[in-house]
């Protein structure tokens, strides 16, 4: 926040960032009027982060669930096109992130650039990704009788993430893409320590043609924030790569009151997002539809059609 | 029974005009063929033993319209056919009579001779049967030399072709003539369901056959290739199910060509029994247009009489 | 139904199958007691009569076998998959030989008719097991990355509504790609997976690969809990599916669950209504309606309701309930005394809220256990009936006017498993099947199964597919 310019003995007076929450494509502040605050890997103050409240988390929800009849209606062309764009933002806002996650985890510049292009590069992955899913986990069936059917995977509807504690921005961007790039809606809650990375993915997110709402970002204590949504009813699925083994175990047995969909904490939290992603982040958050039609009859009985 | 007058009354004026009368039919409810397909096989599974087969053969043996449409059909022939409709089985008199015999215009008076004081109905193709590729008035002609002849019955054949070109008021026209030349006989009309098709289309001219005051609707001829379904059969028996609920108008149904053996027969007999339900269990609203049919009826007759299987040589070959 | 042609009786022979008095749990190859003894009786439902008495599992025998299952996977899971199919072949054959007895005995232990198992039930279990022995040997090209490996020891807990055939849901894809499995039927029908056991020593199965564990829920609790299963898998109520998904929370155990529904059947204005009335009934009244994908809300648009609905009851009037061996019997009985007084309260909680319920004229077996088929009408989305699952005989008749309330009501249940759509408009139906959320569509056809086809529910339906290369997900380590 404080650079040096080496010519001036007085120093420029910085502009500070009110990092805010991201919600239904708009930018509010918490509904408890609280924040926390943020330090740097050495303790040191970078700025004060929103601290969601409950009703936070459910107006994300209802944000969420607004947004997921029109995303997940977008054509797969159209999604695809938006997170590329996602990813062409961030290239253009490279040095701020690079800056942010260094900050956020202690890391040297030429490091945590790794990890930003790593993550600008993971966009470009999944928007790859949203027009070929379906042809490669769906397809007809070849049933034994006069059907045809088809299988197609669908967006599982709106997805709770806990972002990874550690990875700040390339492990948040590993959990967050996957989710939308088939066309769920996402409640991200960054991680509790390094949330800034995540809370500037929602400016850019803002500014990417992404409709509001198909991700909230949710800065606060973890815990807090995911105990509700874990037992939201109108929560359809839930990403624990962000919670500890006691804490998963909890929001698991939340979230069977109403059989989300779950997706247990890797083996190390720090699970390495540097590794080809993969499709299973993907495929974790889809449904299969099978829909059946008649096709006339098989044999030549005169009136076949 | 009401009449047909009272059918046109019940749906308004749909046969007004060339324009009503396809709108009519192109509104009639689709057919999904494998669902059609599906139940009539289904239905096909029913089981139907001892009292329930007796009863059945009987009824069937009651149903058959014994026919005989041949080039090479001679007097002789036609006497043989009719004797074998008035006693089908000369070892048991507790046999039926069949309901009627089938034949050609020219046939119709050797028939009617041999049956005559039986009850047995003669009933006559006509109208250029199995084409019905001739003149409107060679096609009347055809039906009034045969109900001068004495048909009871007369079978005629619609204009394929004019109901495939759309030419749905054609089509009624001509049934709308025939039927009056055929005075008091009844008109059963024959759609040849294997050149409509389709399913949407048997069902359309169900309807249009039973607005212009058929008797009868058959499935076909016996000359083509795909004749009488299971299945075909079940729509028409849907079409006239639904015909009377709307117009108190009851019309009968012929499956012909193609039903050879007693399980083909009971199964649309349960078609029947199932569908249009048991006021069509009855000579006068349900035939069967066949010929080696009835010997097979016989067999399985004496087998439940007797208790042991028979054979060719015990029913008679006409 | 008409009384001209009064069907005679046309009972299947009872002697195809020969029952024994007593089974035994079926544990590493062998018929076993019970280690505390214990035994329950297993009833046919249309007469009460008592068939037969099974060994109930205790925590002990679900320990025994689990061991069992867990020493049989070393070797089975190291098979050649070529080796594992043929397995799998020789169980679909001689499941194909045996079918009749099977057909029979199922009709007898479960209470529905033996149309339904001879017709539907059987040649669904053989094509199941046929079509995942083809896979055992293909495992690399299911599209889950080379050598996918299997999970271990999977807990099978399976219902009372098609129990072999659900027993082949479940084992099948287990087997195939190297899991060994113990697998509990439910209660109330033991008997054809006692038998199956029998299929698998014939079939010359090693001991252990396939273990069968007859008991009540306490049993299948204690096979979910047992540290040593990898794989949970399990179809049956909603609410035990939520207590299972909370029992393995925190565990590495993979789940899937196959639960309740509340299927919405919609026929629009333009329905060939003829097949859309034969779909209703195969929709609500097969299996006398204990299907959980059946299409028990009728969601009929209003401007043909009249019609629809005065089709629908003359159908329902023709409908045999009777004997289930008859082969001629449509509606068979309800499996149990439990759930049928499940369905008489639930159907009369519809009747307290003002819907308005029609039975066709239907005499009842005075023994056993049984419901006439019921339909109610003036059901709105706020009706009991209209949002609980019955599991029985019934039909809640809703309307709607447009395509969108269509979909939003058929929508607007917790579950989403199955959905019917009735019209002959192309376009229609690909729009109104996109917008439904339930894993399995038909389109002018309903209940309709097949091996090579996923099948599996959205939303409290449950999760994970069965059926088809999708199936093959459950039992592999991806």
């Amino acid at each position: 926040m404080s650079e040096k310019t080496e010519k001036t003995e007085q120093r420029r007076l910085s502009v500070f960032k009110t990092y805010k929450l991201y919600v239904g494509g708009k930018f509010p502040r918490s509904e408890s009027g609280r924040v926390y605050e943020v330090t740097d890997s050495k303790g040191e103050w970078l700025a004060n982060a929103p601290l969601s409240s409950r009703k936070d988390a459910r107006d994300a929800v209802v944000a969420a669930r607004k947004a997921f009849g029109g995303w997940s209606g977008a054509t797969a062309y159209n999604r695809g096109q938006i997170l590329y764009r996602v990813a062409e933002m961030l290239e253009g806002r490279k040095d701020q992130f690079v800056r942010e996650v260094a900050d956020a985890e202690g890391l040297s510049k030429s490091k945590a650039a790794v990890q930003v292009d790593a993550a600008i590069d993971r966009w470009v992955w999944y928007a790859g990704w949203t027009d070929k899913i379906a042809q490669v986990v769906g397809g007809g069936n070849p049933v034994a009788g006069p059907f045809f059917n088809l299988s197609t995977p669908e967006p599982t509807g709106v997805v709770v993430v806990l972002a990874p504690q550690k990875s700040s921005f390339l492990g948040l961007v590993s959990v967050v893409a996957p989710v939308i790039a088939t066309g769920n809606t996402v409640i991200v809650i960054a991680s509790e320590k390094s949330p800034l990375p995540a809370l500037s993915l929602g400016e850019v997110l803002a500014t990417s043609d992404l409709p509001g709402g198909v991700v909230n970002v949710l800065s606060g204590k973890t815990a807090e924030i995911a105990t509700p949504l874990a037992a939201h009813q109108d929560v359809n699925a839930i990403d624990l790569a962000g919670a500890d083994d006691v804490l998963a175990k909890e929001l698991e047995i939340a979230a069977a009151d109403n059989l989300k969909r779950v997706v247990r904490p890797q083996a190390v939290d720090n699970a390495d997002y540097f590794a080809n992603p993969g499709i299973e982040r993907l495929t974790a958050f889809l449904e299969t539809k099978t829909v059946w039609h008649p096709t006339g009859a098989l044999g030549a009985s005169g009136s076949s059609y | 029974m009401p009449t047909t007058a009272n059918a046109a009354h019940a749906l308004g004026d749909v046969t007004a005009s060339d324009s009503t009368l396809r709108r009519f039919l192109h509104g009639l409810p689709g057919v999904d063929t494998v669902g059609l397909e599906a139940r009539a096989a289904s239905l096909g599974t029913r089981s139907i033993k001892t009292t329930a087969k007796a009863y059945a053969i009987d009824l069937a043996i009651s149903m058959v319209d014994l026919t005989t449409l041949e080039g090479a059909d001679t007097p002789g022939k036609v006497r043989a056919l009719g004797a074998k409709a008035v006693r089908p089985d000369p070892t048991d008199r507790t046999t039926p009579t069949t309901a009627a015999v089938c034949v050609y215009p020219d046939m119709v008076a050797v028939a009617k001779e041999a049956v005559a004081g039986s009850g047995v109905k003669v009933a006559s193709v006509a109208t250029a049967f199995p084409a019905g590729r001739a003149a409107l008035g060679v096609k009347l002609a055809d039906v009034r030399d045969a109900v001068a002849a004495g048909a009871d019955e007369i079978d005629m054949v619609i204009d394929r072709g004019a109901f495939l070109a759309g030419n749905y008021m054609k089509v009624y026209d001509e049934i709308i003539a025939v039927k009056e030349a055929s005075g008091a006989a009844r008109l059963k009309v024959i759609f040849e369901t294997g050149e409509l098709s389709t399913y949407d289309n048997i069902r359309r001219a169900s309807w249009l056959g039973m607005l212009a005051g058929a008797d009868f609707i058959k499935t076909s001829t016996g000359k083509v290739a795909v004749n009488a379904t299971p299945a075909n059969t079940l729509l028409m028996l849907e079409a006239v199910r639904d015909f009377r609920a709307q117009t108190g108008v009851q019309v009968g149904v012929k499956p012909a060509g193609g039903i050879r053996t007693t399980k083909d027969a009971i199964k649309f007999l349960v078609l029947v029994n199932e569908t249009a339900g048991e006021d069509w269990l009855d000579n006068h609203w349900f035939r069967f247009g066949a010929s080696s049919l009835l010997n097979d009826l016989l067999m399985q007759r004496q087998k439940l009489a007797t208790g042991r299987y028979s054979g060719p040589d015990y029913v008679t070959v006409d | 139904m008409a009384s001209a042609f009064e069907y005679a009786p046309a009972p299947e022979s009872r002697a195809v199958v020969d029952i024994a008095p007593s089974y035994g749990l079926f544990i590493d190859g062998e018929f076993t007691e019970a280690a505390d003894g214990r035994v329950f009786k297993t009833v046919s439902p249309s007469t009460e009569e008592v068939l037969s008495e099974v060994a109930q599992a205790g925590t002990e025998d679900v320990d025994r076998a689990v061991r069992a299952a867990r020493k049989a996977f070393e070797k089975w899971s190291a098979l050649p998959g070529s080796e594992r199919a043929k397995y799998l072949f020789r169980i679909a054959r001689i499941i194909q030989e045996r079918s009749r007895e099977l057909a029979v005995l199922e009709t007898l232990d479960n209470g529905k008719p033996i149309k339904e198992t001879r017709d539907a039930d059987l040649p669904l279990v053989a094509a199941h097991f046929f079509y995942y022995a083809g896979w055992a040997d293909k495992l690399d090209h299911a599209g889950f990355g080379a050598n996918p490996r299997p999970l271990g020891v999977a807990g099978q807990v399976i219902p009372w509504n098609f129990p072999l055939l659900m027993l082949a849901w479940k084992i099948a894809p287990a087997l195939a790609t190297g899991n060994t499995v113990v697998l509990k039927p439910a209660e109330t029908t033991p008997l054809s997976a006692l038998f199956f056991a029998d299929i698998c020593r014939q079939a010359g199965l090693p001991k252990g690969v396939v273990n069968i564990l007859p008991g009540y829920g306490d049993t299948g609790a204690a096979l979910v809990e047992h540290p040593d299963v990898n794989k949970v898998a399990f179809t049956g109520s909603t609410a035990v599916g939520k207590a299972i998904a909370r029992q393995v929370a925190g565990t590495k155990k993979k789940v899937t669950l196959e639960l309740g529904g509340k299927g919405a059947n919609i026929v629009f204005d333009d329905a060939p209504i003829d097949q859309a009335v034969e779909g209703i009934v195969t929709g609500i009244f097969f299996n006398q309606g204990q299907v959980c994908c059946a299409g028990s809300r009728l969601l009929v648009q209003e401007s043909i309701q009249d019609e629809l609905l005065d089709s629908l009851k003359r159908r329902l009037s023709t409908l045999r309930l009777g004997d289930p061996l008859d082969k001629n019997t449509d509606i068979g009985a309800i499996n149990s005394a439990e759930q049928l007084s499940r369905i008489t309260s639930l159907v009369e909680r519809g009747e307290a809220e003002g819907a308005e319920r029609w039975s066709p004229a239907c005499e009842l077996p005075s023994a056993g256990y049984w419901f006439a088929p019921t339909l109610f009408t003036n059901v709105t989305q706020a009706h009991t009936i209209a949002r609980d699952e019955i599991f029985g005989p019934v039909l809640s008749v809703l309307t709607f006017r447009t395509p969108d309330e269509a979909v939003a009501k058929a929508n607007n249940s917790q579950y989403g498993l199955s959905a019917g759509i009735w019209t002959e408009k192309g376009s229609r139906i690909l729009a109104v099947a996109n917008k439904l959320r339930a894993g399995v569509v038909w389109s002018n056809t309903f209940n309709k199964f097949d091996p090579t086809s996923p099948f599996g529910g959205y939303k409290e339906s449950g999760f994970g597919r069965e059926g088809g290369r999708h199936g093959l997900e459950a039992y592999l380590d991806v």
